[in-house]
């Protein structure tokens, strides 16, 4: 598995994605935004977590134009993975590589805090590790990680089984009190279309180290490797 | 030339901003505000004079950067 981190100006947590991808056993590759071509035999592009371009017009907006976009939409349409956490996920929904855009959080605040989050299906290249409905405890950092979509857009997400990760409590249960953001249907990642494309607001990375609070991220980046439940 | 791009949620769309300002307004009594909602506005110079072609560059930035067309609407004003 070669991972290419992608690197905007306003990036903060390529270093942490790399770390968490080198723990798993991948060749992690650093790429720059101005660069116009993906690391020869990148299977794995990270848009990672960050405050890209300052936050300005719209979170996300002015990375997806890019020039190393191009190569990031190319590779994405050969079928190529591409793991878009946080910053990344608003920067992937303005590149137009997932529906839907993320705004404001509802309540204003910025959310930085432990979260529950229940993983909607363990099939998918970047889940198998994990067990079905399984329950993760992860972190979130973000004040624009309210997910909104038009109604035919959400309808097909939820029909197809493209949404990755739903806000819950401790029980599992997604409600509203447990949703930190406002997101509709408690919507914490989403898949493409061809589920080769995952953009989710929390951070996985955090969690990969009993040390550092707990290894529930882990089993995202042992997917990636190839690593299923079962193995 | 000179143009004025205005950026606007589409209705139905969630402004909490907009929600806060509302609420920050009715606290410092002024009175009679029902709605706010929250937009951007773009003073932008061009250097040509053609206004046909002044609307065709600032459709593309505006379809391409200046708004996301799932929330957003634009409205461009050409200025003289």
């Amino acid at each position: 598995m070669r991972a290419a981190v992608i690197t905007f100006p306003g990036s903060n947590r390529e270093g942490d994605v790399a770390r968490a991808l080198k723990q798993a056993g991948a060749t992690v590759a650093q790429a720059w935004h101005a660069d116009t071509a993906l690391p020869g035999g990148t299977d794995l592009v990270v848009l990672p977590g960050g405050f890209s371009y300052g936050d300005y017009l719209r979170t996300g907006a002015i990375a997806a134009r890019a020039p190393i976009m191009d190569a990031v939409r190319s590779h994405s349409a050969r079928g190529g993975l591409v793991l878009a956490i946080c910053n990344g996920f608003q920067i992937a929904c303005e590149a137009g590589l997932l529906p839907g855009v993320l705004v404001r959080n509802a309540n204003l605040r910025f959310a930085c805090k432990r979260q529950h989050l229940k993983v909607e299906r363990c099939d998918t290249a970047f889940t198998r590790a994990y067990a079905p409905g399984q329950l993760i405890d992860v972190c979130i950092a973000h004040g624009e990680g309210n997910y909104i979509c038009d109604a035919g857009t959400l309808a097909h997400l939820e029909d197809k089984g493209l949404v990755a990760f739903r806000y819950c409590d401790a029980e599992g249960q997604v409600t509203e009190a447990a949703n930190p953001n406002g997101s509709l249907n408690g919507i914490a990642g989403i898949y493409s279309e061809s589920l080769n494309v995952l953009g989710m607001m929390p951070h996985p990375e955090n969690l990969i180290e009993h040390l550092t609070g707990g290894i529930d991220g882990k089993g995202l980046f042992d997917s990636l490797l190839g690593r299923s439940r079962a193995a | 030339m000179k143009a004025r791009v205005t950026v606007t949620l589409k209705t139905g769309v969630l402004d909490p901003q907009g929600k806060a300002i509302e609420g920050a307004l009715a606290s410092l009594g002024v009175d009679g505000v029902s709605s706010v909602r929250q937009g951007k506005v773009f003073d932008i110079e061009l250097s040509g004079n053609d206004q046909a072609s002044a609307h065709a560059a600032l459709t593309t930035a505006c379809e391409k950067l200046l708004a996301n067309t799932v929330i957003e609407n634009y409205r461009i004003d050409l200025v003289a």
